[in-house]
């Protein structure tokens, strides 16, 4: 009966590809919504991921993220050196400039000022250039967003000079950087050289970069540091996780991309029992016709099931290949780098379209279900 | 009723293909219940081909519902070969319908996105038989009714009598010992509607199968065993041949 279930279901073309074309939107709509989210709100944590080799971020007590902090004396690098535990220290400076285009546009840029001799805090990959570049004059080097931002795509921007904070600085070099969450270029270069990009006040250290000696757990030298210094301290992990929380926190993301979700829940939801109310009623001679020979309830159950399931089968995966084309069609643009689909999200995509045919079944099941037999003879 | 009368009812419900006792069967419309057929007692037995007959309203829908199982009596007993199917559970009655009934109704309802064969083969199929192997038997059934040729056709590219054939098959296939037949003749011409009742007297009827066919149409009166008229939910003729007040 499955097989004859399948038939009736795909032998009325148009509305099987509605069905599908219901189903898949709403997958879509939801997996790639989802996605957008997920890696969005992760690139509040790009700071830190950008620089995995720092056990531990210790910073001012009202610090929350890699962007949203109070500068410190800089004896406080000293101060967290002392501490039991530290492998290593460096101090980390960011901060926010403006640069002039060639074409003469002013752009906003982030200047991140890495440790002069070990050069802590660039990113692990370099995508032109290699990490030593920092050491020539004015040098500093721009993560991949920036070189499609400042110039043409393709172009090799090493060489090419920026006037940064009204000084002259010049691109040796590229770096494979996650993209931050406003997508705003970075620029790296050494402390002491970003010290004079960036005028500021007496405090100019943002963050303290540290590795725990072998054997010595982030969470444990974390706490020692707060206690001995009175500064705050996270691992990398509670770190990262501080600046997905910010941006969940502070702003309308997380609505926005819900609202969205919700509605592609909701079409699907529309679009879906429609169709399958209209595939139903028009078969419904036929479902009081089988239930009149002597097809029994549960095996009516099993043919509007198997018409679900296919339906959701199908059409799911439509939806999600959607969505992975989709990342795979921007993958070439900077500002999607890095993006991919976590597996809890199909996985969620698959429970609300499971509930959308459970919904939407049972409606159309519930009227087979009490179409009498008797029926057919009227 | 007497114990003699009582004993002959038993002994012709022994051998009747169907017996109805004291079928009553009401309907609720608003606040207002409606009786449509009133205590029928009726003993219909196999081999025979039994006419419906009565206008529009007259209850022989709901008649034949009932004595087919597919339509709960308000009052009374239905046996079909001595089963009293209205005591069995609901699965039970399901069950038993698929393996003794089959239906050849007006509109034919076959499914339209299978083949002819394969709708012939739905209650092989319902029992659970491998489809290959019940559409070969329902292909054995068209090519008796002269439509093997049409076995892998859909629905929509047969004539309506090459439908009304593969409804016939599919009221055939699975051997059921009572086969009913909603208006077959309605649609068809004079001609036809008497090639249609040749066919099923031919292929239907049986020593061990009951064939009844509700119908009102006169052209064919002459074709039954038995006529029975119905007329506001009582039976009002029992014959060979239709009244002549009618």
């Amino acid at each position: 009966m499955v097989w004859i279930a399948i038939r009736m279901l795909t032998g009325d073309a148009t509305k099987f590809y509605g069905l599908l074309f219901g189903i898949a939107f709403s997958t879509l709509l939801i997996t790639q919504q989802l996605t957008i989210f997920v890696n969005l709100i992760e690139r509040g944590a790009s700071g830190v991921y950008n620089v995995p080799s720092a056990d531990v971020w210790v910073m001012d007590p009202v610090s929350r993220t890699t962007d949203v902090h109070l500068p410190m004396p800089s004896t406080a690098l000293d101060r967290v050196r002392s501490v039991a535990g530290v492998e290593w220290a460096v101090p980390h400076l960011r901060a926010a400039a403006s640069v002039r285009t060639k074409e003469g546009d002013l752009e906003g840029v982030s200047v991140i000022g890495v440790d002069d001799a070990t050069l802590i805090g660039l990113p692990r990959r370099m995508a032109l250039g290699a990490a030593d570049v920092l050491e020539r004059p004015d040098a500093v080097v721009i993560d991949d967003v920036g070189t499609v931002r400042f110039f043409p795509v393709g172009y090799n921007p090493v060489g090419e000079r920026l006037e940064l904070n009204d000084q002259r600085a010049v691109i040796m070099g590229v770096a494979d950087a996650i993209p931050s969450f406003t997508s705003q270029v970075t620029l790296y270069t050494r402390y002491s050289r970003a010290l004079n990009f960036v005028p500021g006040t007496r405090n100019r250290l943002s963050f303290v970069l540290v590795g725990a000696a072998p054997g010595v757990e982030a969470k444990a030298l974390a706490t020692r540091i707060t206690k001995d210094t009175g500064l705050r301290a996270r691992t990398r992990d509670e770190f990262a996780r501080d600046g997905v929380d910010f941006i969940i926190e502070n702003t309308g993301i997380p609505l926005n991309f819900g609202i969205t979700v919700l509605l592609g829940f909701v079409v699907g939801v529309a679009i879906v029992g429609l169709t399958f109310s209209l595939f139903i009623r028009d078969n419904i001679k036929q479902f009081g016709a089988l239930k009149a020979i002597g097809v029994n309830n549960a095996k009516i159950r099993r043919m509007v099931a198997a018409q679900a399931g296919m339906v959701g089968l199908i059409g799911y995966g439509l939806g999600v290949l959607g969505t992975v084309g989709f990342i795979w069609g921007f993958s070439g643009n900077p500002t999607f780098k890095g993006f991919y689909i976590p597996w809890q999200v199909p996985l969620i995509s698959l429970v609300a379209v499971t509930l959308i045919l459970a919904l939407t079944g049972w409606i159309a099941l519930r009227r087979v279900l009490k179409t009498e037999p008797a029926a057919v003879f009227r | 009723m007497s114990s003699a009368a009582e004993a002959e009812a038993k002994a012709v419900a022994a051998v009747a293909a169907i017996s109805t006792r004291g079928v009553a069967r009401d309907f609720t419309a608003g606040q207002q219940t409606i009786r449509v057929l009133h205590g029928i007692d009726l003993d219909v037995r196999a081999g025979e081909l039994t006419y419906l007959v009565g206008e529009s309203g007259s209850g022989k829908t709901t008649l034949i519902s009932i004595m087919c199982g597919i339509l709960w009596p308000t009052e009374g007993e239905v046996r079909l070969f001595g089963t009293d199917i209205y005591h069995l559970s609901d699965s039970d009655l399901v069950d038993f319908r698929l393996r003794n009934v089959g239906f050849i109704f007006q509109q034919y309802n076959l499914i339209p996105a299978i083949d002819a064969a394969s709708n012939a083969a739905v209650p092989l199929i319902a029992q659970g038989m491998d489809r290959m192997e019940a559409r070969d038997r329902a292909i054995e059934l068209l090519a008796a009714l002269n439509i093997a040729d049409q076995a892998d056709k859909l629905p929509n590219q047969l004539s309506g009598g090459q439908q009304q054939r593969v409804a016939i098959a599919r009221a055939l296939v699975h051997q059921p010992r009572l086969i009913v037949c909603d208006e077959p003749t309605a649609a068809l011409d004079a001609r036809s509607g008497r090639r249609v009742m040749d066919l099923l007297r031919e292929v239907a009827l049986a020593d061990d199968r009951s064939v009844i066919i509700v119908t009102h149409d006169n052209r064919i009166f002459d074709l039954a065993d038995r006529i029975l008229v119905l007329e506001d939910g009582r039976i009002t003729h029992d014959g060979r041949d239709m009244p002549k007040d009618h």
